[in-house]
C-alpha cells in the first residue's frame, strides 16, 4: 500500500521536474530575443539613456514596429537595418516573447512643472488611448510610461513630420503644438517619463 | 510507525522525497556536476559564465579573469577626448555574484587539451569538462622595430583600455596647442575595426575644442577602412578635412602609411617602403595583432595567428571541448567587436547547455552592432544579422549595412545618443 503511495509520489515529483523547462521559454525563442538585449536591456528593458524599452510592447505594436522599420516607412536610425535580417515568422516570435515582459521603469531626471502642464494635456487628448497615463497598449501603440525621454521626444517629433500614425492622433498633436506652442512636446515627454512603476 | 497516522506518513515522505528528488535529480541523471570554465571575464567571457549559470545551475562554472575590475575598450576614445572619465568605463564583477559563478581573479598560462586542465600564474592547476577561452588579443611585439610592451608604457598604445588610456590623455593634456599626434593603424584583422578611425576623430575633437593648431596624422598599414565614407564625411565637417587646415590627416599604406618602426629616443615612427622618420608630440601605436597569447601557446590557432572555430557551436576545430569565442576566434564575417563576442556567447552557452543537456541546439542566430562617435552630434553605426547557412556564417542578404551617407543631421545626432545607450545596455548585461 504505502509502496504504491509513494510510486504515485515519486511519479508525480518527477514528472514535476520533467515539465519544468517545458513551461521555460523555448530555446530558439531566447537565442532570437537574446540579440536584441545587448542593446534594449535585460528582458526588453532598456537603461537608456534613449534606446527605448520594448518589454510590454503588445504583439501587434511590436510586429508593425518592425514592419515599417523594413520598409522605411518608420524613421529609424538602425533598427530598420536590422530588422531587415529577421523573418516575419521570427519577428512574431520576438513580439511574444516581449509583450510577456514587465517593463523596468528606471528613474529619470523630469522637471515637475514640465511634467504637471504635460499631465493636462495628455488627460486632455492623449488618455482616451493612451489609457492609464500612457501605461497600457491596448491601442497598439506601446508602453509611453516611464519610456526614455530622448526616444519619446524623437518619436513625437516625427509623428509631426509625417511618421504614420492613426488620423486622430496626427490632427490632435498638430492642435496641441499649434494651440500651447512647440514647448507642449517636451512637457508631454517630460509627463509620460515621470510615471513610475505600479 | 505506530505513531504516525498514515496521512502523516505520507506527507513527511513525500516532503523527503521532495527534497531528495530536487537536489539530486540532475546529479542522478548526469552522474556529477559539469564543470564548465571560462578563460576572460570581457564582452564574451561574462556572458558565456552568466548565461550558462542562468539557464542551468547544476553545471559548476568558474571564471578566469586576471583583473578585478573591466576596463571596457569601447567608449574609451571617449575617455581619451575628455568626454567621459576612466572610471566610467571601470567595471567590478560584483554584480555577477548573484549567478554564483566561481570566480579566479588568476592569468590563465597554458591549456592542455588532452589532460583537460589550465595551468594559473601561480601554478594551480584547473580541471574542465568544457572550456570557453574569451581571451582577446595579442600584439605581435616583433611587428614593429623598437617597439615593445615595455615601450608601450611610454608610448602606449591604449588598444586594451585600463591605464595605457590614462597614459595617452594625460600626454594629450600636456601636449601643447599646435603639436601634432601620430596614431598608427595596424594591418587588418585587428580588434574593433572602426576604433583607429574613431580614435583619431575624438581626439580632433579634443583638439578643436581645447588646441585648435593642433592635427592628428593617422598613419594607417591599409588602403581602406571601416565606414570609410561616414568618417570621412564627419572629418570633412567638422575637422576641416580635405583642405590644408585639416585637422586629420589619414596616410594609407599606399602613400607610405605603414609603420614600421619607431625611434623611441627622437618620438617617431618609421613609416613606408623608404622608412622616413616622422616625430610627434604625441605617438600612439596599435601594434599589428594576433590572437591571445594562451591561445597561441596551447595550439588553438592555426597560421593566420587565430582560431578556427566551428561555427554553429564555437567549438575549436583543433581541440575537442575547447570553444574559443570573441576577437581570438575566427567567425566568418563577423567583425571583431564587443557585440559579435557578446552574440557568438550566447549562441557558444547554448551549444553547451545542449551538449551537456542532451537535447538539439537551438537555431543560432548572431549579431553585430557597432557605434562609432566622429564628434558632437555626430554618431555612425554599422549593424548586420547573421545565420548559419551549410555551417557557415553569412550575413543575411539585404539586412545590415552602414548609416545611410546621406542620413540627416538630426539622425547623426540621435546616433550618438543610441550609442550611448548601447553601452549602458551592454554593460549592463555584461556585469549585472
Amino acid at each position: 500500500m504505502f509502496t504504491k503511495i509513494l510510486r504515485y509520489i515519486l511519479f508525480a515529483i518527477t514528472w514535476l521536474i520533467f515539465s519544468l523547462p517545458v513551461m521555460a521559454v523555448d530555446i530558439n525563442t531566447l537565442m532570437l530575443v537574446n540579440t536584441c538585449v545587448g542593446c534594449h536591456g535585460p528582458d526588453g528593458s532598456s537603461l537608456g539613456p534613449a534606446t527605448p524599452s520594448i518589454a510590454g510592447m503588445s504583439k501587434f505594436a511590436f510586429i508593425q514596429a518592425m514592419q515599417e522599420a523594413k520598409t522605411n516607412e518608420r524613421p529609424t536610425t538602425i533598427m530598420g537595418r536590422l530588422a531587415r535580417g529577421y523573418t516575419d515568422t521570427e519577428i512574431e516570435t520576438m513580439a511574444d516573447f516581449f509583450s510577456k515582459q514587465k517593463p523596468v521603469v528606471y528613474p529619470q531626471r523630469v522637471n515637475a512643472e514640465k511634467a504637471k502642464k504635460g499631465a493636462r494635456l495628455h488627460k486632455y487628448y492623449c488618455e482616451s488611448c493612451h489609457r492609464d497615463n500612457g501605461r497600457k497598449d491596448e491601442h497598439n501603440s506601446g508602453i509611453l510610461a516611464g519610456q526614455w525621454m530622448p526616444y519619446l521626444k524623437i518619436s513625437l517629433l516625427e509623428f509631426l513630420s509625417g511618421r504614420p500614425a492613426p488620423t486622430k492622433m496626427n490632427k490632435r498633436l498638430e492642435f496641441i503644438v499649434d494651440s500651447y506652442g512647440k514647448d507642449s512636446i517636451d512637457e508631454l515627454v517630460h509627463f509620460y517619463a515621470s510615471q513610475k512603476e505600479q | 510507525m505506530s505513531n504516525l497516522s498514515r496521512r502523516q506518513f505520507v506527507t513527511i515522505a513525500a516532503g523527503s522525497v521532495a527534497a531528495a528528488g530536487m537536489v539530486s535529480f540532475p546529479f542522478i541523471a548526469r552522474g556529477a556536476n559539469q564543470k564548465v570554465v571560462v578563460i576572460g571575464g570581457g564582452s564574451g567571457g561574462a556572458i558565456a559564465a552568466k548565461y550558462i549559470r542562468m539557464a542551468d545551475p547544476t553545471i559548476d562554472v568558474t571564471l578566469i579573469e586576471q583583473n578585478k575590475y573591466y576596463h571596457t575598450c569601447f567608449m574609451s576614445n571617449e575617455v581619451l577626448s575628455g568626454e567621459r572619465t576612466i572610471d566610467s568605463i571601470k567595471f567590478s564583477y560584483k554584480g555577477l555574484n548573484k549567478y554564483a559563478i566561481n570566480f579566479i581573479y588568476s592569468r590563465a598560462m597554458n591549456i592542455d587539451p588532452v589532460a583537460k586542465t589550465i595551468r594559473l600564474a601561480g601554478g594551480e592547476e584547473v580541471a574542465f569538462d568544457k572550456l570557453i577561452v574569451s581571451p582577446g588579443v595579442e600584439f605581435k611585439w616583433d611587428a614593429i622595430d623598437g617597439y615593445n610592451a615595455e615601450v608601450a608604457e611610454k608610448i602606449p598604445h591604449a588598444w586594451k583600455a585600463g591605464s595605457q588610456t590614462v597614459t595617452l590623455r594625460k600626454q594629450l593634456e600636456e601636449m601643447k596647442d599646435g603639436g601634432t599626434v601620430i596614431i598608427s593603424a595596424p594591418p587588418k584583422p585587428f580588434r574593433c575595426p572602426p576604433g583607429p578611425y574613431e580614435r583619431a576623430s575624438q581626439i580632433a575633437n579634443y583638439f578643436k575644442h581645447h588646441k585648435p593648431k593642433s592635427k592628428v596624422l593617422l598613419f594607417d598599414a591599409n588602403q581602406a577602412f571601416s565606414k570609410q565614407g561616414l568618417f570621412t564625411q564627419g572629418w570633412e565637417k567638422m575637422y576641416g578635412y580635405g583642405t590644408d587646415n585639416s585637422m586629420i590627416e589619414w596616410i594609407p599604406s599606399h602613400e607610405e602609411g605603414e609603420v614600421v618602426g619607431v625611434n623611441v629616443k627622437a618620438n617617431a615612427v618609421i613609416a613606408g617602403e623608404f622608412e622616413d622618420e616622422y616625430p610627434a608630440d604625441v605617438l600612439n601605436i596599435i601594434p599589428p595583432q594576433t590572437a591571445a597569447k594562451i591561445v597561441l601557446d596551447s595550439g588553438l590557432t592555426d597560421d593566420s595567428g587565430w582560431c578556427p572555430v566551428n561555427q554553429k557551436t564555437f567549438e575549436s576545430s583543433l581541440h575537442k571541448d575547447i570553444y574559443v569565442i570573441g576577437d581570438a576566434c575566427i567567425a566568418g564575417p563577423m567583425p571583431k567587436s564587443a557585440y559579435s563576442a557578446n552574440t557568438q556567447a550566447k549562441v557558444c552557452a547554448e551549444a553547451i547547455l545542449s551538449e551537456l543537456q542532451g537535447r538539439e541546439m537551438a537555431t543560432p542566430s548572431y549579431v553585430n552592432t557597432c557605434y562609432s562617435v566622429v564628434g558632437d552630434d555626430f554618431g555612425i553605426s554599422v549593424a548586420a544579422i547573421y545565420r548559419l547557412d551549410n555551417g557557415k556564417i553569412i550575413s543575411v542578404p539585404d539586412s545590415g549595412g552602414i548609416s545611410p551617407i546621406d542620413a540627416s543631421a538630426q539622425t547623426r545626432k540621435y546616433e550618438v545618443a543610441y550609442a550611448h545607450s548601447w553601452f549602458s545596455n551592454i554593460t549592463y548585461e555584461m556585469f549585472n
